[in-house]
């Protein structure tokens, strides 16, 4: 038993390795980062999380993350669930292929949509707005929540939609004081992993912005690029954004495997 | 038994809408721009299928694509058995589950810039963890921007540091959800761990197992942000993955036409070796 515990120490071990020097570097001086290394850091300080916190700029970037991922998530929950409610328990004309159609979505690799969207989202007017990246990320969340509360339904015996309809509830009544109670962890994890997929996108985003709506990890890369090896201020940033991530992760924690495996074990 | 009912199109129509913006309007501008020719201004030139021949016969294409096949290949046989590894070997209930699959969750949630970042401090020569322990404790001479095999081994270990947990999660799933029972069988029967594995635990995870190795492939077959913030397809080509080349040549050089008929290539290939990998590994459910 003690042997067979090594393996996952070891793995989590790797993986808090490169979080704890991003998290170590974003305390350290820009001087101490080029002068040598450093296991700890020496000249402990907060000046990288101030400049944050107080340049607009930056801080404006995490405010403009969170707005279009929160509207992606809601927007993508709220339309996959009569969807998914549809796939899982009727049949009708061309509902595999619409399935796999949808599917085939995420695989779709975003470089490939770079410049279409753009143009498509210029033509509508929508350029350089949260709305924009919210409804851009659409296409591969949709397919996903779908797909994720889909497998949660299947689970949901058919006797309870029936008994219900015996019992006088309409659909609507049904569906909102029963159904979704009783799926409430799908829903849980369809948003977790709305958020999570919305949340690291970067590349449909930033060709999507420019100023008003511009997410954090564009704001990142500009200043990896402009203000050369501002490396603390990076990591600092860095380290921010994996706050968020972290907090939604706690609130499903319980059912995260089962939600990993989109509800399908 | 699902029942029949048309009705049921009105509850898909909003994600049908919804979708298919995003999806048709942008796939028909990428195929239109892959049969035309622009000198810019907005006038277009009827061009054919001359693009997709260009892209099928040039070397750059067929480098790049050997280069992602490598990678991904790479990736599923570490990734895979790996996860599966770590997956049999976690603790089944009690305090330690929740703090090891939320520690296990987190690199997911990371954005993938940072990621790349996190990764280019972390093996930066003499000032990074990995880099300066690499070069000064080791002695290997380790420097990503300067040596292809380095970089090579630093895009795949972080990919496998990105995304093995998302194996561990899904098998570790399937595993929970195997009665007690069954083991109970298996040890009155004298069943050796080996064939515990075979015949109890890896059918119990073939379906999360397929799901994994179907995730796995297509984001890794079309990931863009990681390599290029952390190597930029360098140094020279040798970490230039097929969306880091397409890109280049949609955006640096806005070649319109021959990115669009790239674009189109790359989305054909990855939806057929989904369908592959798919039809392969539920092959056997069929019969």
């Amino acid at each position: 038993m003690r042997k067979r515990s090594l393996i996952p120490i070891l793995y989590i071990l790797f993986l808090l390795l490169p979080i704890y020097w991003l998290v170590a570097m974003s305390f350290k001086t820009t001087q101490e980062i080029l002068g040598g290394f450093s296991l700890f850091p020496q000249t402990f300080t907060f000046e990288n999380y101030r400049v944050i916190f107080t340049d607009p700029t930056w801080y404006w970037g995490y405010i403009n993350s969170i707005i279009y991922v929160s509207l992606n998530t809601v927007i993508s929950v709220c339309v996959a669930l009569p969807a998914a409610y549809a796939f899982s328990r009727y049949r009708f004309l061309g509902d595999k292929q619409l399935f796999f159609w949808l599917l085939t979505n995420r695989m779709a690799p975003a470089a490939v949509f770079a410049l279409p969207f753009f143009q498509l989202y210029s033509s509508v007017g929508l350029f350089d707005t949260h709305l924009a990246v919210a409804l851009a990320h659409c296409l591969f969340n949709i397919p996903l929540a779908v797909w994720i509360l889909e497998g949660f339904m299947g689970g949901v015996p058919k006797e309870l939609d029936e008994t219900a309809y015996v019992d006088g509830y309409s659909f609507p009544r049904f569906f909102t004081t029963i159904f979704l109670p009783t799926i409430k962890a799908g829903v849980g994890v369809a948003a977790f992993f709305c958020f999570m997929f919305s949340w690291v996108e970067l590349l449909l985003a930033k060709t999507l912005t420019a100023v008003q709506a511009k997410p954090i990890a564009a704001t990142m890369t500009k200043t990896a690029s402009s203000a050369g090896y501002e490396l603390g201020l990076l990591a600092a940033a860095g380290t921010l954004t994996i706050i968020p991530g972290a907090i939604v992760i706690y609130f499903v924690r319980n059912y995260i495997a089962k939600g990993f495996a989109l509800g399908r074990v | 038994m699902k029942t029949e009912n048309q009705r049921a199109w009105f509850f898909v129509l909003p994600v049908l809408l919804l979708v298919a913006f995003n999806a048709l309007v942008p796939i028909m501008t990428v195929v239109n721009y892959s049969v035309q020719e622009t000198f810019g201004n907005n006038v277009f030139f009827w061009q054919g299928l001359d693009w997709f021949e260009n892209i099928l016969r040039s070397d750059r294409f067929h480098a790049a694509l050997g280069r992602q096949f490598l990678f991904t290949f790479l990736i599923l046989i570490i990734e895979v058995p790996l996860g599966i590894i770590v997956a049999l070997s976690m603790p089944k209930k009690g305090f330690w589950v929740p703090v090891c699959l939320v520690t296990m969750a987190l690199p997911m949630l990371i954005p993938w810039n940072v990621v790349g970042s996190m990764w280019n401090i972390f093996t930066l020569p003499n000032i990074g963890l990995l880099g300066y322990f690499m070069n000064d404790v080791l002695g290997v001479n380790y420097d990503m921007t300067q040596q292809p095999i380095s970089a090579w081994i630093t895009i795949v270990v972080m990919d496998v540091w990105h995304w093995t947990s998302l194996v561990v999660l899904l098998s570790y799933a399937g595993l929970v959800s195997i009665p007690d029972a069954y083991y109970q069988a298996a040890k009155i029967d004298g069943a050796s761990p080996w064939k515990v594995f075979r015949y109890i635990q890896l059918p119990k995870m073939k379906t999360v197992l397929t799901i994994a190795v179907l995730l796995r492939f297509m984001d890794s077959f079309n990931i863009y942000t990681e390599p290029f913030v952390l190597t930029g397809g360098g140094p020279g080509n040798s970490t230039t993955l097929l969306s880091i080349d397409l890109v280049k040549i949609a955006l640096g050089q806005f070649d319109l036409g021959p990115a669009a008929a790239m674009s189109l290539i790359y989305f054909a290939i990855t939806l057929l070796v989904s369908w592959l990998f798919y039809t392969l590994m539920t092959k056997d459910d069929a019969q």
